[in-house]
């Protein structure tokens, strides 16, 4: 219960976060790549305030030991930078520059607006089984 | 540049990395959406899927709170038909699974861990979605 309660808080500054950094909006993450046109470099600043932050929360939380209410931090331990990585990663970044939708703010977007955000949701979630599928 | 918003989005940024700080503080994981997704797709464990709802269920009401108060519109955009929400719905959804990570989880998350396959995922799509921006707008012409 209190991981579940922790995990709608965490989720719900998430929300606001994304909101008020107008990453709910495809057009201004469009205009973010559109690097030769109308660029607008909002998106280095939301990414920049989040990871600032984390780098330094994350060293206080990780000398704790241990999070206060599991057995132990879950952090993925690949190391190899393996063609896996760089192709599925290329993948999301032309889909990302095709819609301007990532998995969070679509998400984020669904009580938003009727249209866009729902299609993208469905299709995403469809496009993650298809992968499980493939890479059996 | 006219639509450069510095302040709100570097104060949406701090938000996002408090997110991403408290569920790693609390629960010990990464604030990766795709994985969250596709984890609540991928076990079979009830508690598992339960903390993981919970936090989309957060994230989609934090929105939808701060939209109350600070309504704002989204500009329409002709070319990007139902098909290529589709099309680039389900490239987002294969990619991420693929390459283990969206935005969040390599970009924000990865970075501040200083993995080196977060920071090389997240330089290959911010570079792939330029590239793609760049080729669409050839080809609508605008």
């Amino acid at each position: 219960m209190a991981k579940a309660f922790s995990a709608l808080l965490a989720g719900a500054f998430f929300g606001v976060g994304l909101a008020l950094a107008g990453m709910v909006d495809p057009n201004k993450v469009i205009n973010f790549m559109d690097i030769t046109g109308n660029w607008d470099p909002s998106l280095m600043f939301v990414l920049g305030g989040a990871v600032i932050v984390t780098t330094i929360a994350y060293r206080f939380i990780f000398a704790q030991g241990k999070p206060l209410f599991e057995g132990d931090f879950q952090l993925p331990t690949m190391l190899k930078l393996e063609p896996k990585l760089l192709f599925g990663s290329s993948l999301f970044g032309v889909g990302w520059g095709l819609i301007g939708y990532c998995p969070g703010p679509a998400l984020a977007s669904v009580g938003l607006r009727p249209d866009e955000p729902i299609i993208v949701v469905v299709s995403m979630l469809a496009g993650m089984l298809l992968y499980r599928v493939v890479s059996k | 540049m006219e639509n450069f918003t510095p302040y709100s989005s570097l104060a949406g940024g701090i938000l996002i990395g408090i997110s991403a700080s408290l569920l790693m503080y609390l629960n010990g994981r990464i604030a990766g959406i795709s994985g969250i997704v596709n984890g609540i797709m991928n076990t079979s464990s009830f508690k598992e899927k339960a903390w993981r709802l919970a936090f989309i269920v957060g994230l989609i009401s934090g929105a939808f709170v701060y939209a109350y108060f600070f309504p704002s519109s989204v500009e329409p955009r002709e070319h990007v038909t139902t098909g290529l929400l589709v099309a680039g719905g389900l490239i987002v959804g294969f990619g991420t699974a693929m390459g283990g990570g969206c935005t969040s989880g390599h970009g924000i998350c990865g970075i501040s861990r200083f993995s080196l396959r977060s920071i090389t995922a997240t330089m290959v799509f911010l570079l792939s979605g330029i590239i793609t921006v760049y080729v669409v707008k050839q080809l609508v012409g605008a």
